[in-house]
């Protein structure tokens, strides 16, 4: 062990980094693909039925055979689609998906914060990266050249881009009451009181555009099946519909992160158990939050479009405005 | 510097490909990469908020609105010019002469040893990208802008108003039914006639 | 060094990794082409006509204005970054930069801009 330190400390540092963005890569799947499996055996107990058992014990092995499946599967592209396009918006969608962790930290030591980039902006770098995250829709609609899909994305385009507002909005609040827009430090300001506290409001903002960003129930519109067929991803198959798939999960996995770094606290240890390591503390709400999304989905039913627009510029616009006002008024006024 | 040259590659690349390209979706997506690439740019010259708002305004959102206004009208349509394409003949030589242009002129600026200032227009120190307090940063930024350049900034908010009001008068007015019960009354009860008329059809 | 040098590098895993992912179906999957496979998919029935080209204004109306709110909610990360220095001045600042704007607003609202029926 100790000798294998050794041998890494050599490493030429941009190596050292290309190993951790490696590793940190292979973590995000996998946490992907057991996050789906999680999310299948939830339903099912939810339910009441058994959920994926066949493959492997308990059907841990269910994720590899969807994969295997997922790759073998015939790639079709319909003869009205743009092909350059129609292939490049699932690669937008995970190079995006995947590109937020770059900023992302999930613990600290006092020799430092634990990510690849510790950067000063880092809360709006993901807001940059999520305002990117788009087009992977928006385009993949177009270049389906069919007429679900075209509309599902449009559809969905204009209620990503009417809640990232609200969400970006719901961010101030956390960022008036921590002074920086370091992810690293806006989770060390909350070493007494966790955000969620004298941010409720903003916190409940952000768990609903949460929830409406990354297209899921209920405000799963794109994929109102009755409506849509299958909305944007209509035409895909195999692998290219698998990379639309993978970037919704690891999206959940992010604004789950983002949930945890900004008002739950991050690594901090609630009632000074502070014997458990953070890195622990971390994933534990961060698997908590993502219960919360799947328990969302297994209980609401979907909204109606109107309402969902509506909803979006009427309520939570203004609601996460007063919410930055107040708290400006009392850090003016209490400092 | 190797990362300059490669990002600089890129920005040049994708703009010549946002103007030459046939369809203009794809116009939308070099745009999108040289936007991209840009606020790379700004980084390396220590503008991190300047980058980041990039992305978030530019790629985000008026080109998202770009992408709406082609994709959803030109869905369907060919694209615009059939036959070869003779942009190049003008645009290739117009670039060389303006590429040899800047190297020249950007050699003789290093020589006049602008590009090294020792202090920033703000006043704040210059060091790393994004340490607090540095040239650039979003803390650095929000002073400058709140306390020297406010008019400006409430100016701004003038400007935005003027433009949400445009865009109403651009969509046109949406009331639905202008807000009165009977108004409503007499459209629901023409549409029920219609319906039993059966000539709706 | 400076902490943007790790992002580039992992962009660029991440990069190639995304790229794995998109070419791998070219080489693995299989393939049997079929004129039916191609066509575009509307439940069985056969397409009648090219895809529409007109939408509801409304989404032109909602891409609009999200430029417009986009560039006001930039303007409150420094603000609000700044916001423990700024104090009581800060505040009247954002107070009449909201103000301002939410006469925009009201007057969107007024004009049935966030009705969607």
């Amino acid at each position: 062990m100790q000798a294998a330190l050794g041998t890494l400390n050599a490493l030429p540092v941009w190596l050292l980094i290309l190993i951790k963005s490696a590793v940190l890569l292979l973590v995000v799947v996998t946490s992907f693909a057991y996050a789906m499996l999680a999310e299948r055996k939830i339903l099912g107990w939810m339910q009441l039925r058994p959920g994926p058992n066949r493959v492997g014990p308990w059907g841990l092995m269910q994720p590899a055979a969807d994969a295997a499946k997922l790759i073998l599967k015939e790639d079709l592209t319909p003869k009205t689609a743009d092909p350059l396009i129609y292939k490049l918006a699932p690669f937008i969608s995970l190079l995006t998906a995947f590109s937020v962790y770059a900023v992302i930290p999930w613990g600290a030591s006092p020799s430092g914060t634990w990510a690849i980039g510790n950067v000063n902006a880092g809360i709006l770098f993901l807001l940059a990266i999520t305002s990117i995250g788009v087009y992977g829709i928006s385009l993949g609609g177009w270049a389906s050249g069919s007429k679900y899909p075209l509309l599902g994305s449009v559809r969905s385009t204009a209620q990503m881009i009417s809640y990232e507002l609200a969400m970006s909005l719901s961010f101030v609040g956390v960022l008036i009451l921590s002074g920086t827009t370091s992810l690293a430090g806006i989770v060390s300001a909350q070493a007494t009181w966790w955000f969620f506290i004298p941010q409720c409001v903003g916190f409940l903002v952000y768990v609903v555009t949460a929830v409406a960003e990354t297209n899921r129930a209920p405000f799963d519109l794109v994929e109102a099946e009755t409506e849509l067929v299958a909305g944007f991803h209509t035409e895909y198959s195999g692998l290219r519909f698998g990379l639309f798939f993978i970037a919704e999960y690891v999206n959940m996995l992010t604004v789950s992160c983002i949930a945890t770094l900004l008002f739950l606290g991050g690594w901090n240890a609630p009632f000074g158990l502070t014997m458990i390591p953070g890195v622990l503390w971390f994933v534990a709400k961060v698997g908590a939050f993502m219960f919360f999304y799947m328990w969302l989905r297994a209980t609401l039913p979907r909204l109606r479009y109107d309402r969902l627009m509506a909803f979006g510029w009427k309520v939570l616009l203004p609601v996460a405005t007063l919410n930055l006002i107040v708290t400006a008024v009392v850090v003016a006024l209490r400092g | 510097m190797i990362a300059f040259w490669i990002v600089g590659a890129i920005v040049v690349a994708s703009a010549v490909w946002t103007v030459t390209a046939r369809k203009p979706v794809y116009s939308v997506v070099g745009l999108l990469i040289n936007f991209a690439a840009l606020a790379a740019l700004y980084l390396s010259l220590s503008a991190e908020f300047l980058a980041v708002i990039q992305i978030i305004v530019y790629s985000g959102a008026i080109l998202i609105l770009f992408l709406f206004v082609i994709a959803l009208l030109s869905s369907g349509v060919a694209p615009f010019a059939q036959g070869p394409n003779r942009l190049p003949r003008i645009v290739v030589p117009a670039v060389a002469i303006v590429a040899v242009a800047l190297v020249g002129l950007v050699a003789g600026i290093n020589g006049a040893a602008i590009l090294t200032p020792s202090v920033s227009p703000s006043g704040s120190p210059l060091g790393p990208v994004g340490s607090a307090g540095v040239f650039g940063s979003v803390a650095d930024f929000g002073k400058a802008l709140f306390t020297t350049h406010l008019l400006p900034f409430e100016v701004t908010a003038l400007i935005l108003m003027v433009a949400v009001i445009g865009v109403v008068m651009l969509a046109g007015d949406q009331t639905p039914y202008v807000g009165s019960s009977k108004q409503a009354a007499r459209v629901e009860r023409q549409a029920r006639e219609a319906i039993l008329r059966g000539g709706d059809r | 060094m400076n902490p943007y040098g790790p992002v580039a590098l992992y962009l660029c895993v991440a990069f190639a990794a995304a790229l794995l992912f998109s070419v791998l179906p070219g080489l693995v999957a299989r393939r049997k082409p079929n004129p039916e496979k191609a066509e575009a998919y509307e439940c069985g029935v056969e397409p009648t006509s090219a895809v529409a080209g007109r939408f509801p204004v409304r989404f032109y109306l909602i891409a609009m204005l999200f430029v417009i709110f986009d560039v006001e909610a930039a303007s409150f990360y420094p603000w609000a970054v700044q916001m423990h220095a700024l104090r009581i001045y800060g505040l009247l600042e954002m107070i009449v930069f909201i103000i301002v704007l939410g006469i925009g607003y009201a007057y969107v609202w007024k004009k049935g801009g966030f009705a969607w029926r």
